[in-house]
């Protein structure tokens, strides 16, 4: 068995993780500028429904499936609440943010804590996903895969939608410049809410793929946030490709070191990569071009 | 380049900075410094006159630990209500006064320095982590205080004024090592979370591994905080082990056993055997872990005389978690302890409690069986067993020691522990 495969593809499904934690953050962090350090507690949300649609749904076989979209909105609806009661008072003060949403991760967090046992809920794989792939001689759990295809179609589905509908064109103009979006007759206020409700949403389908993966209990969202943040700061705020890029590069980077070395031994030397990369690159590896004056 | 994006970039450095700086901050922190020994000890300020006397129990009921704290919390609570029906301690009812440490080890000092100096409790219990040991330590030390510990943890220490009543490495590990050896275990590979207590107990495996004839085929680490163990689990599978020795702790875990089975890894072909999944754990897996092993000294399933009330107590007990286990029982114990020492002294007095654990006389008929105190190292004898998970998510006791295990912090007892490797050990600890 080559040595370079398992961590190739472990790398890929953990970047595939890594991307699907950080796409809704390069929408309300990159996009609108709004730190929003709760956005692991919507991860975990969508975790957290992944097992009610468990209890509800008994074969594993469909309740992840039904799940994925029922993550999607219960997430988006408490991303929406978060920005109505919250976050729209302090577009302008972004360091606020930070600290209100901190406040607002603690008290979700405890809040699992005191709703659900507090060792974490089981959630259990579909049937299809048990079973390796023989890739290269190398037995490949199946569930990788599935990581990989999901955080493709999340993708697909949110750059054809930035893209192609006049949602997605009004939020690239509200991106590139505020103020003239405005006169232009773009409610930015209506476009900040849907922008924020589309990233927390898919911190829930994020949420099902991690229960998938790690344990489903209250602090499991702290584990995703700094690594989000930090692929959409590598790779350069507004660009759904560089987020790409960038969780794919910190997934391999990970998987390799952990797999060369040891597993606490990759989490600093990946962290120093990135440091060191946005030492050489601050703005990350794609920045929008802008015509603002502003 | 544009203000515009200038302020962005403000923006992702100002995030990264402090994202990064408040992961920093949980692993930064320093416990309580004071200067060990009871020469600077005020006079004790317990108030034993009244009718009650009044205890403190500290324990994370926020943040990360409260996921396995907030159990021992509650058992603390219903061994306070079991003991104030039966009359007390001396006579006096007990009024507990809990504490959260939050899962912050100098919270857990500054709260056992309010308990002991402005609430003048007799006695504290709680902590689990030994980091939160480690910062408690200190502080009684410092106040001639008493802190009684309910976790298995990694041995290596003894102080005046704590009494440890969870499992010291001698009576879990070395009987899990026994185990191994006797089930013709040849090939371990060692999986562990990256702190004190896993590094510890696996150096005490290698060591005794080697007496026993056992090679271990690898050695790996995830931090405490990562759940996903898929390329380390490839490397497990590389390594072809015959069993896996699993110190890996918390919600960690559940990713072990995730990308264990989806490697293609069965207890049939490659067991594991670990020495943090209990009752509790057990059914939070979110997979079927029938036939793995865990090695405890309680177990739900041990029949005892003493077990089915304990077991009867807690389920019917109001924040009960519906099933007991190892770390809980030891909690029950540590109060019930307290009591024992408290009545063989006459007096809450810290010395004459200290001068009573000396005639090693001090027994509990516990939930797994009599444990009797040791008064030089404040540790208690326990049996050790090694229970194999079924469909219920309970344990059928497939092992068990000779006899009840005489705690052995330092494994003195052992010829194949060099004292260089104990001291370094222990400075390694701190």
């Amino acid at each position: 068995m080559n040595a370079l495969v398992p961590p190739l593809l472990n790398g890929t499904a953990q970047g595939a993780l890594l991307l699907l934690a950080a796409l809704g953050l390069s929408l309300t962090f990159g996009q609108m500028g709004v730190i929003n350090m709760a956005h692991g507690e919507f991860l975990m949300i969508g975790a957290f429904t992944a097992y009610l649609v468990q209890q509800v749904i008994d074969s594993s076989d469909l309740s992840i499936p039904v799940a994925l979209p029922v993550a999607f909105v219960v997430a988006g609806l408490l991303g929406l609440l978060l920005e109505v009661s919250i976050i729209r008072w302090m577009y302008r003060r972004p360091l606020d943010t930070l600290l209100v949403t901190i406040g607002v991760s603690l008290i979700l967090q405890q809040a699992a804590l005191q709703t659900f046992p507090a060792q974490g809920v089981p959630v259990k794989q579909p049937g299809w996903l048990d079973g390796q792939l023989t890739i290269l001689g190398y037995s490949w759990p199946l569930r990788q895969s599935f990581t990989i295809v999901l955080a493709a179609a999340c993708v697909a589905i949110l750059s054809a939608w930035l893209k192609y509908t006049s949602f997605g064109r009004r939020i690239r103009a509200t991106v590139q410049n505020r103020d003239l979006a405005e006169t232009a007759g773009i409610s930015t206020r209506t476009v900040d809410r849907l922008t924020f409700f589309v990233g927390s949403g898919l911190a829930g389908v994020a949420g099902v793929a991690a229960s998938l993966i790690g344990g489903t209990n209250s602090q499991m969202g702290a584990q995703y946030i700094i690594p989000a943040f930090l692929v959409v700061a590598a790779g350069g705020i507004g660009q759904l490709k560089g987020t790409v890029i960038a969780a794919w590069a910190v997934g391999v980077a990970l998987s390799c070191f952990a797999y060369w070395t040891t597993g606490s031994l990759a989490q600093v030397l990946a962290l120093i990569l990135v440091i060191v990369f946005l030492q050489v690159r601050p703005q990350g590896l794609f920045t929008v071009r802008t015509r603002s004056l502003a | 380049m544009s203000t515009f994006s200038r302020r962005l970039r403000t923006l992702v450095a100002t995030g990264t900075i402090v994202t990064v700086a408040l992961a920093l901050a949980g692993c930064g922190a320093r416990a309580g410094d004071g200067t060990p020994g009871a020469e600077s000890a005020a006079p004790s300020c317990v108030d034993t006159s009244g009718d009650t006397i009044k205890l403190g129990f500290l324990n994370s009921l926020t943040g990360g630990m409260a996921i396995s704290e907030k159990t021992v919390s509650n058992v603390l609570h219903m061994a306070a209500d079991e003991i104030n029906a039966g009359g007390g301690i001396l006579g006096k009812k007990i009024k507990y006064i809990q504490e959260d440490g939050a899962t912050d080890w100098p919270t857990f000092a500054e709260k056992a320095e309010k308990l002991l100096t402005q609430d003048c409790v007799a006695a504290i219990f709680g902590g689990w982590t030994s980091s939160s040991r480690k910062a408690v330590k200190p502080v009684v030390e410092k106040h001639n205080g008493l802190f009684f510990y309910p976790v298995q943890y990694e041995g290596l220490e003894s102080s005046p004024n704590i009494y440890y009543t969870g499992a010291t490495t001698n009576q879990q590990i070395i009987p899990a090592m026994d185990f191994l050896a006797s089930k013709g275990v040849k090939r371990l590979f060692l999986a562990g979370s990256d702190y004190v207590f896993p590094r510890t107990a696996n150096a005490i495996i290698k060591l005794y591994a080697a007496k026993l004839g056992i090679q271990i085929v690898g050695e790996e680490y995830v931090p405490l905080d990562k759940d996903d163990w898929t390329t380390q689990v490839a490397k497990i599978v590389a390594a072809k082990p015959d069993f896996i020795f699993n110190t890996i702790n918390g919600s960690s875990n559940v990713g072990f056993i995730k990308a264990y089975y989806d490697a293609g890894l069965t207890a049939a072909t490659t067991p594991i055997i670990s020495v943090s999944i209990a009752e509790e754990e057990a059914p939070a897996m979110g997979h079927e872990i029938t036939g793995q092993y865990a090695s405890w000294n309680y177990f739900e399933s041990l029949k005892t005389d003493t077990n089915p009330k304990f077991i009867k107590s807690w389920k019917a007990y109001p924040n009960s978690s519906g099933v007991t286990s190892d770390p809980m029982e030891a909690a029950y114990i540590s109060l019930y302890l307290y009591k024992a020492l408290v009545e063989a002294a006459g007096s809450f007095d810290v010395d004459a409690v200290n001068a009573a654990a000396k005639k090693n006389t001090i027994t509990f008929a516990a939930p797994e069986g009599t444990v009797t105190l040791d008064g030089e190292n404040h540790h208690i004898s326990k049996p050790g067993h090694i229970g194999r998970i079924n469909a219920n998510n309970q344990f059928d006791i497939v092992w068990s020691s000779d006899k009840f295990i005489a705690p052995d912090p330092f494994l003195k007892g052992y010829d194949w522990f060099p004292a260089n490797v104990r001291d370094q050990l222990v400075k390694a600890a701190g």
